[in-house]
């Protein structure tokens, strides 16, 4: 996939943004094995900490799936299950890949997704945007003083940005074809 | 609203989710007071629309009584009602004023006179559960209520605060099945576990069947669970039954038996002792004074209880404190009135049983009067104070005598059997008459 200088990254028109399709098994597989990575592999290599799978997985199939109701659905799915499989209450991250599903969703019915560059800037724009988000809510709704750690934040988001190009190269092949 | 839902569709499915999400989690997340964000959030929400509706109601029922009720009326009704009605409307008023102006007294000096830092507070509401014993009182977390204080009144303990809200405060109950605190008995200083049991008494559990507990008894406060601080008023034992394991004790808690208006939140609590004897306020039953010159029992044989008790009706210190007075009557002596340095009588040869009265001549001596050989009713008939230890009396009359056993204020003393009268001046006896019989 290649990009001319001149190509587009803003889609004059509705009829312009392609409708991706995914089999359904993609659409549970998918996000359960970017589940079990963020809890499994960790164990074994500490540096893959700062990868968010998950939420790498809920911007693609949001993105390309360019359905708001979706988008949040697989959020909400996504963020749920994560919630239950660690110590927050389930709801925080469940309410976090929800709102990340629904901008994503609305933000790919205006933007040329299959951009690499878009890609790598909402991936990262959306990784800050899940932290931000997370920290509020823990603050406000669990009272929890976490420290919001800007620096850290930036270099994370590049880094998922970084990994999430090779993710979602990966993930197109399993676009079912027109 | 269709056309509005499909226009927005998309957000009021974001909506529903992230609000989905919303109730799950404060279904889970407890705040710092240990009590679930959704109960915070469903109290906070309530409780100010509760107040709303209290005013609104309360401000409807005094504009319906006051104007349109007697609007139809005829005009002479209406003036003769009206003026009635504003009589009962401020008397009741002023009777609520009262009332109140006398509860926050009570709670004002019992607050000056406990050590323990308190909070006062109105009961606005009652628990929505069939058996639960709790209610909603007006002091929150925002004014520093936490979950565990104890809440007492003037007249006993009332509950624990189970969960403390920004605007109000839950309270269980001490009459609520799960309720339970540390207590000790006044007397036998017998310690216990009070347990509500969902119906106005309370249970007293663990005291061994060993333990002398009788009813009347007053229990207190142990201090021993965390939350009520020592020496509270608990409750009167109403009931006490040899059972096992565990003896099976019955309070009728003293915090609960005018109902509950106004409370103390006990914010720092502070043990006290444990007191000697019930408040000192409640009636005292004095047995009627003996007449005035009755014939000392001993030498004309009157069976009257207000004589000199016979030696054989006493206890063993009777009998021997009935000796020490016939040695001092017969050498002349007074006992209590000599100077110092008098000579006491000679308590060196004790007879085995107490010695006959002096002659008639030498009872009527100044000195023999007042002496130990006197009756009882010369001794008894000057006035004394209700704390000084009761004199041997008949065994009769020792059984017909109530104990005064209510802890509380005059209003909260119940004898268990009805008695002629709480409190007769000695003076007001006639002299000449015999013995009132109590029976």
């Amino acid at each position: 996939m290649s990009y001319s200088s001149s190509s587009r990254i803003l889609l004059s028109s509705q009829r312009e943004s392609r409708i991706s399709r995914f089999r359904a098994w993609v659409m549970v597989v998918v996000p359960l094995l970017a589940i079990l990575f963020q809890i499994y592999v960790p164990l074994f290599f500490p540096f893959a900490h700062f990868l968010d799978m998950p939420l790498l997985v809920v911007v693609y199939f949001a993105l390309m799936k360019r359905s708001q109701i979706s988008g949040l659905l697989v959020g909400a799915f996504v963020g749920l299950a994560q919630d239950s499989l660690s110590k927050t209450p389930l709801g925080i991250f469940g309410i976090v890949d929800t709102l990340v599903g629904y901008f994503a969703a609305s933000v790919g019915l205006r933007l040329d997704v299959d951009h690499a560059f878009i890609r790598l800037l909402l991936a990262f724009f959306f990784f800050v945007f899940h932290e931000v988000m997370y920290w509020v809510l823990a603050r406000a709704l669990l009272g929890q003083m976490l420290a919001l750690d800007p620096e850290r934040i930036l270099i994370q988001g590049l880094l998922n940005a970084a990994v999430g190009i090779s993710l979602y190269h990966f993930l197109d092949r399993l676009r079912e074809t027109a | 609203m269709e056309s509005f839902l499909n226009r927005y569709r998309n957000l009021t499915v974001l909506l529903l989710v992230i609000f989905a999400q919303l109730v799950l989690l404060a279904v889970q997340v407890k705040n710092a007071q240990d009590v679930r964000m959704i109960r915070v959030w469903a109290v906070s929400a309530v409780t100010p629309a509760a107040r709303v509706m209290e005013w609104f109601r309360g401000g409807s029922i005094g504009f319906v009584r006051n104007y349109i009720l007697m609007h139809d009326a005829s005009e002479e009704n209406r003036h003769l009602r009206d003026e009635l009605g504003r009589t009962r409307m401020e008397n009741t008023f002023l009777r609520n004023e009262l009332a109140t102006a006398e509860r926050a007294k009570a709670l004002q000096l019992f607050e000056a006179h406990t050590p323990s830092k308190m909070l006062a507070a109105s009961i606005i509401g009652t628990g929505a559960g069939a058996n639960s014993k709790v209610v909603f009182i007006s002091r929150g977390s925002a004014e520093g209520v936490m979950r565990g204080m104890a809440v007492v009144t003037p007249d006993g303990i009332v509950g624990e605060v189970i969960a403390a809200y920004p605007t109000a405060s839950e309270v269980l109950l001490v009459t609520d099945p799960d309720f339970a605190a540390g207590v000790i008995g006044q007397k036998s200083q017998v310690r216990g576990t009070l347990k509500g049991q969902g119906n106005p008494m309370c249970k007293v559990d663990y005291v061994p069947p060993g333990e002398k507990v009788q009813a009347g008894e007053v229990f207190y406060t142990s201090g021993d669970d965390r939350i009520f601080p020592r020496g509270f008023t608990v409750g009167v034992a109403r009931v006490v039954r040899p059972a096992q394991p565990f003896q099976e004790i019955l309070v009728e808690p003293a915090g609960l038996q005018h109902g509950l208006e106004d409370v103390l939140i006990i914010l720092d609590p502070v043990h006290q002792s444990i007191p000697a004897a019930p408040p000192a306020n409640q009636p005292v039953f004095l047995a009627p004074a003996p007449p005035e010159n009755p014939a000392p029992a001993a030498t004309t044989g009157d069976a009257s209880p207000s004589a000199t008790p016979s030696p054989a009706a006493g206890t063993d210190a009777d009998k021997l404190r009935a000796i020490y007075q016939s040695v001092g009557a017969a050498e002349n002596h007074n006992f209590g009135t000599g100077p110092p340095g008098t000579k006491p009588p000679d308590f060196t040869k004790l007879p085995s049983s107490p010695l006959p009265p002096p002659a008639p001549g030498a009872a009527n001596a100044p000195k023999t009067a007042t002496g130990g050989r006197a009756p009882a009713s010369t001794q008894h008939a000057e006035p004394r104070p209700a704390t000084v230890a009761r004199p041997p009396v008949p065994a009769a009359k020792k059984s017909v005598t109530p104990p005064a056993v209510a802890p509380n204020a005059g209003e909260t003393a119940k004898p268990p059997e009805p008695r002629p009268a709480a409190v007769k001046p000695p003076a007001k006896q006639p002299p000449p008459a015999p013995p009132p019989q109590q029976q």
